[in-house]
């Protein structure tokens, strides 16, 4: 396991699969109701938010609170930030805090990567610009194990704004490096060009949906109507919303949340039985424990303490 | 009478001599081994090895197993003076050409307050002529601010100095506004230096837009997106018969406008820099902020189609963009940081490395390329030939040395071949009949009584 969770490049199959089975071993353990372990008590986990995220800091936040971290928020808006601090020197601050993780969500690519070279903390990037957002394609595969068994093979299909999706791009990597074979599908004003470079098929029609197995729906923002990069919701949603008439009963249906109910996914199908979408905020409490284990607790039972405390700027 | 166009510090003139270095300048002609006197500042002699009668006072250099270049010439750098001294000033600018073999550098008006004026261009002449280790031209903008809408005072600007005009770091998105600029050319004179980008194309962009791109989740500013801007001025350069230069190339559908121009006849001329020619956007894939500039680094087909162009002169000349940040403006997420390398100081190791050594363009069309600036800029061309001004380098072409591993003589440090090792180390610069760098290690010579 690398020191930080940067992204799903940085990972390979047996890296995912070991920090799946934590997670597994943590629901399993405690079976529905997720019980609290002493493992991460005393030590203080730092979320630096730099973008609204209600899902995914609360998930981050029971993770680290089920591990009896001290949990500690930092929200862009109303704090040094807007005072026209840097990244580099909020970094440093907090940092002096002696966090054993920050865990940071921010507007820009590579900010997760950055933030690593500028403490000793163990970072986890929470989604970084329309990079990465390693942790949500981590529970998309936990999900899709727990229902589907091995991926190896299966038809993946990712629907919507590839474009501006963070989400996409960490999905492709690892549903693909877990043996499964993705298409993506959208308007092409939408689909970026050189995608295929991850490693996936690209699709402008729902026409061939049918051989998915799975069907991953992504959020569509109104400001990409207003941008021309589709003309009307009216049009995207006749040749992309996935409903009860293009969904079949066996396919598995997955999206990141928040849905737009009646844009990308018509009303009927969130509530189908195909549908994950709760699975995966569940799944993500213990994914996030998982990659929290394995960061700072399986790194200190591999390699002890130094003595003395490192340097600030490692 | 207008002002001259190149102005900088007093220095003293150097009286010299270079014994049996290789000199090798492509516009005079020579490739062989020679002793080179200056006197006062002039070319006085070039002799055969050995041969040269020292005059008094001379400093003898030794330039045995090293070669003799006619100092190189920058069209193209920014020296942030005014306005944005944090970044580098005329002195560290000028310095730092100096050190990467410059004779000549011109500056881009993109500072702040944006050069648009005569009196501004007055002041920083003025501060040129008490700072500026190397002479240093002028290039105010097109238009007032950069705002693209409204002419500068070129008449007024060109009798104050000014080599020509542009509004580098953005393009004349008004075609209108680019003929009217280009008609005035008829009176006022000085090429017009063009930036070219479709704002509506590149949208934003912050790096190429291709695999890369798509993978990292950048926004990306596409090939054409430059091209169609330089295939739309070529058309209106031929039109009215207006000196154009395109300013740093980057994608292979440019250098092909810029050949179909040329073959019509439009007088064109365009512009590679070091980075276009070294790197591509794999190199971004790290998240490296240094390998941010505009235009973007793009794919190995288009730095083969630039390498292409710069070899068989469809591209004349090579220019850095110099373009100093600092360390902490470079140290934010990719996204955010200000867009540019710096280049001066390691043009001529990082294309001789990378291009030279193994043989996909010679020494000499190197050299051609790194003094065709002055040409294109209408500025006298670095020859060594005698009554020529002294306008030399001295390269050891073996020494190889670590990018920043000493330092820098730029104020920044944002270079994109930082770490690298190169060959090809500029020794001495002589520019306008001074010595305007002399390498650290390479100690002053033996001077004769």
């Amino acid at each position: 396991m690398p020191r930080h969770l940067l992204s799903i490049a940085d990972l390979d199959r047996d890296g995912i699969e070991r920090i799946l089975a934590r997670a597994a071993s943590f629901a399993e353990a405690s079976g529905r109701e997720i019980k609290k372990l002493p493992t991460l008590r005393g030590r203080r986990v730092l979320n630096l938010f730099y973008e609204n995220s209600t899902r995914t800091r609360s998930s981050f936040e029971i993770a680290a609170k089920t591990l009896s971290a001290d949990v500690t928020n930092f929200a862009a808006s109303g704090s040094s930030v807007e005072k026209g601090e840097s990244l580099k020197d909020t970094v440093q601050t907090l940092s002096a805090y002696d966090p054993a993780a920050i865990v940071i969500r921010h507007p820009h690519a590579g900010a997760a990567a950055m933030v690593a070279r500028w403490t000793p903390a163990a970072v986890v990037n929470a989604g970084d610009g329309k990079h990465e957002h390693p942790t949500q394609a981590l529970l998309d595969v936990y999900t899709l194990t727990r229902r589907l068994g091995a991926l190896d093979g299966k038809r993946i299909w990712i629907v919507g704004d590839i474009e501006h999706s963070r989400v996409a791009r960490s999905d492709i990597l690892a549903f693909t490096k877990m043996g499964a074979h993705v298409t993506v599908c959208g308007p092409p004003t939408l689909i970026p060009r050189g995608i295929e470079a991850l490693g996936c098929d690209v699709r402008f029609t729902l026409d061939e949906l049918r051989e998915a197995d799975v069907v991953y729906a992504l959020r569509m923002q109104r400001e990409r109507m207003r941008d021309s990069y589709v003309p009307s919701l009216r049009e995207y949603v006749a040749n992309y919303q996935i409903d009860g008439r293009r969904l079949g009963p066996r396919q598995v249906l997955m999206h990141p949340g928040p849905v737009n109910r009646g844009v990308e996914l018509s009303g009927d199908v969130v509530d189908s039985p195909q549908a994950v979408i709760t699975a995966q905020v569940e799944a993500g409490v213990v994914v996030r424990m998982a990659v929290l284990y394995e960061l700072l607790a399986g790194a200190r039972a591999n390699a002890p303490e130094p003595a003395t405390p490192g340097p600030v700027l490692a | 009478m207008a002002a001259p166009r190149l102005v900088r510090a007093p220095a003293p003139d150097a009286t010299l001599v270079v014994r049996r270095a290789h000199v090798l300048d492509p516009n005079a002609g020579i490739d062989a081994p020679h002793d080179v006197v200056v006197r006062d500042g002039e070319i006085a002699e070039i002799t055969p090895p050995g041969d040269a009668a020292v005059p008094a006072g001379a400093e003898v250099v030794d330039g045995e197993g090293r070669h003799l270049f006619p100092g190189f010439v920058d069209p193209h750098v920014h020296l942030r003076t005014p306005g944005q001294e944090h970044k580098e000033d005329i002195e560290t600018g000028t310095r730092a050409a100096a050190a990467g073999g410059y004779c000549m550098v011109v500056a881009m008006p993109n500072t702040d307050p944006v050069l648009d004026n005569a009196p501004l261009l007055n002041a920083v002449r003025e501060e040129a002529q008490r700072d500026a280790r190397i002479p240093v031209g002028f290039m105010p903008a097109i238009t007032r601010g950069l705002q693209g809408a409204e002419l500068t005072e070129m008449q007024e600007l060109r009798e104050a100095g000014a080599i020509g005009f542009t509004d580098d770091g953005r393009p004349v998105v008004s075609a209108g506004i680019l003929r009217r600029a280009m008609r005035y050319q008829k009176l006022c004179g000085g090429v017009i230096a063009l930036h070219e980008e479709d704002p509506t194309l590149s949208a934003g962009g912050v790096m190429h837009e291709g695999e890369v791109s798509a993978r990292l989740g950048l926004a990306g500013y596409p090939s054409v997106g430059e091209s169609t801007m330089v295939a739309r001025d070529a058309a209106l350069a031929l039109d009215e018969r207006a000196r154009t230069h395109f300013q740093h190339l980057s994608a292979w559908q440019s250098v092909e406008a810029l050949a179909a121009a040329r073959a019509a006849g439009a007088p064109v001329s365009g512009a590679a820099s070091p980075h276009h020619l070294l790197l591509t956007d794999e190199a971004v894939l790290t998240l490296d902020t240094r390998m941010k500039m505009n235009p973007p680094l793009r794919t190995e087909r288009d730095r083969q189609a630039v390498i292409a162009g710069l070899r068989d002169g469809t591209i004349e000349c090579i220019a850095t963009d110099h373009a100093p940040h600092a360390t902490f403006e470079k140290d934010a997420p990719f996204e955010e940081a200000p867009m540019g390398t710096t280049g001066l100081e390691t043009a001529f190791a990082a294309v001789y490395t990378g291009l030279v050594r193994p043989g996909v363009l010679t020494l000499e069309v190197l050299v051609e390329r790194l003094t065709a600036g002055a040409r294109l800029m209408d500025l006298p061309v670095p020859t060594i030939a005698p009554g020529a001004p002294a306008n030399l380098c001295l390269v050891d072409l073996e020494a190889t040395w670590l990018v920043g591993e000493s330092g820098y003589e730029s104020r920044s440090e944002n270079c994109c071949f930082a770490g690298r090792e190169l060959n090809g180390r500029v020794l001495l610069t002589v520019a306008a009949g001074a010595v305007a760098y002399r390498e650290r290690s390479f100690a002053l010579s033996e001077v004769r009584p």
